[in-house]
């Protein structure tokens, strides 16, 4: 018997990149994650190949749930051929054998950053969004100590506040990105800078999210049919952004979230934001069943 | 020491706020001995004494900041449990959100500086639970008009008002809940002699109107001679003389009394 019978074969790295204590790590912490909603499950977070706030807490979920059966796709601001989506795609193909895709009802693995994709995710499905800052009191409480106080006391009057503040001065919630929503009727959270039109997707969906900061070590998630709720006044109902009668200039979808273009005689025209519910339209391609229809959440 | 023997004879009613022999030491200080007081409903009680008697941190102790090392307290109100002191933290922070008010010397403790006046009026009515935009506006404008505070300054953030605005905010917002007791830590101490009297004017009328239970502590004998019923003396933990303001300051029996009561400039 000699030491290479006992031993495995050397290779570059372990199976998915990360080792397995590394995994094992990450697998505790989503499942911690997902028993409690919306709280914020502090782990280690590995060094990957790509720069903290480049989507690090996200890859390093997507490599611990990937497997040489997954499809992953990966979106950066709702489009699949940014550098960004196109090399975290290629790394995690490389190191784990995946198959990957563009198209969000393929896809059993979406690692995404700042959209959620407008066809409806399946059960079968895992949506796993990139957070820059986890920590949604971090704005009214600038101590960590207190905030994680605040969360064990659900004493969230300030986010209210906030919001309070935002009326008054505006005359209307100026929260655009990361909106702070209630999970399971207990944790706020941020939902990651996903846009507001984005949030009720998360609301008693089929899918699992997890979202997961990389450079602020903290992962929380919302499992399968769990209520998301917006902070709202009672009195002054939650609004989406106004793009329901928008149309795409290059696909002409109607009535999803689109991307702004300036021109450069001051007008602007819109593209959609999720590039391949664009390309279907181009292609003529009938799109799955979308959250959004004729530009209103369908309930 | 108890108080009850000295409380005025007319007052029939159960005490409103009782504390109950707390001690407090810090290291080794002795902020706190055996310290009891009573405070009956629509009542004024003043504290008085000199710096580090313990008369602020007694006012903490009312305010659930700080647990003592041993005493008692309890609120008269109903469904508010037996001793204070055993509650935990979240029951203590609900307990001071919907029944007691405080009013710091500094503003900077009791308000946040960059949000609006309304703003801070409104929190406290969001700790409370109210999530209704056009009441929360409503009660902080009523709150902030019953302090006459300015209403065309109600967006303004403390920072940018006058030291009298600030205490007046932290007045609106201490009484936006109708606290069944008010707190107040030295509230006039360094306005200028004019805004001192405005504002103890304003808490003199609150006073009349509401009828609200007041504990007031000052190291000024005019201020306390002026809002007070009755008169806690303290000196290095420990009360030297309880009694009417008016026997206490005419008549005084301590020692450090007598001297406190003709020390003059």
């Amino acid at each position: 018997m000699s030491l290479d019978t006992l031993t495995r074969p050397w290779k570059a790295f372990s199976y998915g990149f990360l080792d397995a204590s590394a995994k094992r790590e990450m697998r505790r912490k989503i499942l911690k994650a997902i028993a409690v909603p919306g709280c914020q499950m502090p782990y280690a977070s590995r060094e990957v190949p790509i720069a903290r706030g480049w989507g690090t807490g996200g890859l390093q979920a997507t490599l611990t749930l990937v497997h040489p059966g997954s499809v992953v796709k990966v979106i950066d601001q709702g489009a699949d051929d940014s550098v960004n989506a196109a090399s975290i795609r290629r790394f995690i193909a490389r190191v784990s054998g995946a198959a990957t895709t563009l198209d969000t009802l393929e896809a059993t693995i979406l690692q995404s950053r700042h959209r959620v994709p407008e066809e409806k995710l399946r059960s079968d499905q895992v949506l796993v969004l990139q957070v820059p800052n986890p920590e949604p009191l971090r704005p009214v409480e600038p101590n960590m100590s207190v905030a994680r106080q605040m969360h064990a006391d659900a004493d969230y009057g300030r986010m209210w506040l906030q919001l309070y503040e935002q009326i008054v001065r505006s005359g209307r919630v100026m929260q655009g990105a990361s909106y702070p929503s209630l999970v399971n009727g207990r944790h706020v959270m941020t939902p990651s800078p996903i846009p507001r039109w984005d949030v009720p997707k998360l609301n008693m969906a089929e899918h699992l999210t997890i979202l997961s900061a990389g450079r602020e070590k903290r992962l929380f998630a919302v499992p399968p049919f769990t209520r998301v709720e917006p902070l709202v006044f009672d009195d002054v109902p939650y609004r989406v952004e106004e793009h329901g009668a928008l149309s795409c200039h290059r696909s002409g979808a109607l009535g999803f979230f689109m991307n702004e273009i300036p021109q450069e005689d001051g007008t602007a025209r819109y593209e959609i934001s999720d590039s391949q519910l664009g390309v279907k339209h181009l292609d003529g391609e009938a799109p799955g069943e979308t959250w959004y229809r004729d530009g209103e959440f369908a309930t | 020491m108890t108080l009850l023997r000295e409380a005025p004879r007319l007052v029939q009613a159960q005490p409103l706020l009782r504390m109950e022999r707390v001690h407090k030491r810090y290291g080794d200080v002795v902020a706190l001995e055996d310290v009891s007081a009573e405070v009956y409903p629509g009542e004024v009680l003043g504290i008085v004494g000199e710096s580090g008697s313990g008369k602020s941190t007694l006012l903490r102790m009312m305010n659930l900041e700080d647990l003592p090392d041993a005493g008692h307290y309890r609120l008269d109100l109903p469904g508010v449990p037996e001793d204070l002191f055993t509650l935990d933290g979240y029951a203590r922070r609900m307990l001071r959100a919907h029944h007691i008010g405080i009013v710091y010397q500094n503003p900077h403790l009791g308000l946040l500086m960059k949000n609006s006046s309304s703003g801070n009026v409104a929190e406290r009515l969001l700790i409370a639970g109210e999530r209704r935009f056009a009441v929360l506006r409503d009660k902080a404008r009523d709150a902030l008009a019953a302090s006459e505070f300015p209403l065309d300054r109600m967006d303004a953030p403390p920072v940018e008002l006058s030291g009298g605005m600030q205490q007046r905010v932290q007045l609106a917002k201490a009484i936006a809940l109708e606290p069944a007791v008010l707190l107040l830590d030295e509230p006039t101490t360094g306005l200028d002699v004019s805004v001192q009297a405005l504002v103890l004017d304003t808490l003199k009328r609150l006073q009349r109107e509401r009828r609200i239970t007041m504990v007031i502590v000052s190291h000024d004998l005019g201020v306390i001679r002026t809002m007070a019923d009755r008169v806690i003396v303290m000196r290095r933990g420990l009360v030297v003389e309880a009694g009417l303001v008016d026997q206490v300051f005419q008549d005084p029996q301590a020692a450090y009394t007598q001297a406190l009561v003709h020390a003059k400039l």
